[in-house]
């Protein structure tokens, strides 16, 4: 029992990091990204081939991940998505989804349509005995990261100066901009941690979500529904989403095995009756 | 009135332009035999597709391009995988350019688009890639030299009931192929006196295999009988080591399609020990087959081939025969009936085609995934000798 919750953590805290991006994107910038997962593609193509071309440790492939996905992020920033902001959301929605479709074909060309396989290093591998429970070394790893993760999110968005203009920017550009903030740079930075935490994600979830290029299809709908379940305005509303939503999956698959996939959805659609505009939200109504 | 003879000097012209290269053709065809070949090679499916028309060249390359006084000619299509493509394409071939033979077909919903064509044309279609049993039926013009998965499935049931398994659960992919699967072991293991305790299907699209197999892992079974398309092999592999069912005894058992040669070796440690019931190993200890896989990883860069390419090389030596045995006769009806009991040394083994359902009879190998020489292969333990599709056979309901 404790060992599917603890499943259900790591998944969840897993999807978090995935997410988190898009919430920043989505909730701070107001800006619809559905090929957010591509860039979590990326992170996990980028650790396949370093580890398996070049042979570099896992450990030292995470920061690489995330380093690659944000400069991505900061060119495709810079060149594509910022003359996207101040357009209406089905320009950016089709937008995006075009690069989607890229990603995938790109993927499929260079690298092949085959599922790609992390071989994660011996010392993640294998599991723990705690009070009578199984818990893999892995998932302890992936929960720990994540965690890490989410704190020093709250921090840099609550406590720094660069939190502040950011979400000054958010609030209303033109004053921002008035007050001397560099509304250009501080999106582009934003978007550019967005896309980097994107990757790491998906290095960090190659072994347990399977990588092959459809990736950014396949989990767009998860990271979609952590955002909205969630809410946008908070980083503390995706993050229990996610593990509401992790949970669930994972509890359902086990109990019941025959309707186990559709249980993330029957939660969702629950939660979303519940609080329509997420769990954590600035207003109640919009 | 003018504007008249525009057009119909434009149609004349266009007349005469269309209608040399037909009497050229008709001209040609005398002693050009076209086989027309459609498979997926781009998309998900792109291995098989690589991996057939690998097996199909090398056989041309190996035995020439002329058999009994006819030139062979091979037209590669892609389908990209959708069935709706297949038929256009093979509509095309057989209208267009005009093909005596199709083969091919990398799933079972591409072997039925084209089946109906099949009979309607009476061009004769050899399936080498689609596994399920009544592919064959669909039309009296197929014939196959791949295997169905109940041929793999029911010998590994009654395997594993002999040797001291008892008790299985079955995880199987969502899908028509996994349904099929799981159908044919549980029902052969449990008329043996087996139980199966649980039938999980999980999602074809999004595999996270950790809290099925958690389930399974408390079920405590001797076995798990597992049935997934060959990529999520790995990932199931992988979770089956993460979650600790081998060192809780429990065996990992399936057809061969999960430890498929082709990405043995990049699985890792993890497939060690399967075992497996399939018709082909690129270990199969064979003359022919150390010739094949020599010849085979020479001609495409040391790609290892797997039970596709094996297919396409059997598919295209059924064709030469059947050619050769009607003197280089294309009609339909004459080369499907020169297929019928066709029988050769493969580099899987000795195979036939039943005369009957037009269905491959073949060996069916069980093997255990062995480290040989630093790489991963099925290395075969024991042989059931001429397994005809049990479905076909009636030994399933």
């Amino acid at each position: 029992m404790l060992t599917i919750l603890f499943d259900g953590v790591a998944y969840g805290m897993l999807l978090f990091v995935l997410a988190c991006g898009l919430a920043v994107t989505l909730g701070l910038m107001n800006f619809i990204n559905l090929a957010h997962g591509a860039f979590a593609m990326a992170g996990g193509y980028i650790t396949v081939i370093l580890m398996d071309r070049l042979g570099l440790s896992f450990y030292l492939c995470l920061p690489i991940a995330f380093v690659v996905a944000a400069l991505l992020g900061i060119v495709l920033e810079r060149l594509l998505y910022r003359h996207l902001y101040n357009r209406d959301p089905l320009d950016q929605v089709l937008f995006s989804i075009g690069l989607v479709f890229m990603a995938i074909s790109g993927t499929s060309y260079f690298m092949g349509a085959r599922q790609q396989i992390v071989h994660l290093p011996a010392s993640l591998q294998g599991r723990w005995h705690v009070l009578g429970a199984e818990i893999g070394i892995y998932d302890v790893f992936i929960i720990a990261a994540c965690a890490l993760i989410m704190i020093a999110l709250q921090l840099v968005l609550t406590r720094t100066r660069f939190g502040s203009q950011l979400r000054a920017a958010v609030d209303d550009g033109r004053v921002a901009r008035g007050l001397g903030i560099r509304v250009n740079r501080v999106f582009a930075l934003t978007f550019a941690a967005g896309s980097g935490l994107a990757g790491l994600g998906g290095a960090l979830g190659a072994e347990m979500l399977t990588l092959d290029p459809t990736f950014p299809l396949r989990f767009m709908i998860y990271f979609l529904i952590v955002v909205t379940v969630g809410g946008t305005t908070s980083m503390t509303g995706p993050f229990v989403a996610s593990l509401i939503l992790g949970i669930a999956d994972v509890v359902g698959k086990y109990y019941v095995p025959g309707v186990g996939a559709f249980v993330i959805y029957a939660v969702t659609v629950a939660l979303l009756l519940w609080r329509p505009y997420g769990l954590v939200s600035r207003e109640t109504a919009r | 009135m003018k504007r008249r003879s525009v057009i119909f000097g434009a149609l004349a012209g266009a007349l005469a332009v269309t209608a040399a290269p037909v009497a050229f053709q008709a001209a040609r065809a005398a002693d050009t035999v076209k086989v027309g070949v459609i498979l997926p090679m781009t998309g998900p499916f792109a291995s098989t597709g690589r991996q057939v028309s690998a097996g199909l060249k090398l056989y041309m390359q190996q035995n020439g391009d002329t058999v009994a006084g006819k030139k062979i000619e091979m037209i590669l299509k892609d389908d990209g995988g959708v069935p709706d493509q297949t038929k256009r394409l093979a509509q095309e071939l057989i209208v267009n350019d005009g093909v005596k033979v199709l083969a091919g077909f990398g799933l079972t919903p591409l072997a039925f688009a084209v089946a109906p064509l099949a009979t309607k044309a009476k061009i004769p279609t050899v399936v080498t890639s689609a596994a399920t049993s009544s592919v064959t039926e669909k039309s009296p013009f197929i014939a196959r030299t791949f295997f169905t998965i109940a041929q793999a499935a029911v010998p590994l049931a009654q395997w594993a009931h002999k040797h001291g398994i008892n008790k299985v659960v079955t995880v199987v992919a969502d899908y028509a192929p996994g349904i099929d699967a799981e159908k044919a072991f549980s029902q052969v293991f449990e008329k043996a006196g087996g139980k199966v305790s649980q039938k999980i299907r999980v999602p074809v699209a999004n595999p996270d295999f950790a809290p099925f197999l958690q389930r399974v892992k408390d079920d405590k079974p001797d076995a798990v009988f597992v049935f997934v398309p060959s990529g999520v092999g790995a990932a199931f592999m992988q979770q089956f080591k993460a979650k600790g069912l081998e060192e809780a005894g429990i065996k990992l058992i399936g057809t061969g399609d999960v430890t498929d040669d082709d990405i043995l070796n990049s699985m890792g440690d993890v497939a060690l020990g399967t075992i497996t019931a399939h018709q082909y190993s690129a270990a199969h200890d064979s003359k022919e087959n150390k010739e094949f896989v020599a010849a085979f990883e020479k001609a495409n860069k040391g790609m290892r081939p797997n039970f596709m390419a094996v297919s396409g090389y059997d598919g295209m030596h059924l064709i030469y025969y059947a050619l050769e045995k009607t003197n280089g006769s294309t009609d339909g009806k004459a080369l499907i009936d020169a297929m019928k009991g066709a029988h050769w040394t493969s580099p899987r083994g000795p195979i036939s085609i039943d005369p009957e359902t037009r269905d491959i009879i073949q060996n069916i190998y069980l093997r255990k995934v062995e480290k040989k020489d630093g790489q991963l292969y099925n290395v075969e333990f024991d042989t059931i000798p001429d397994v005809k599709d049990p479905v076909k056979a009636g030994e399933l309901k």
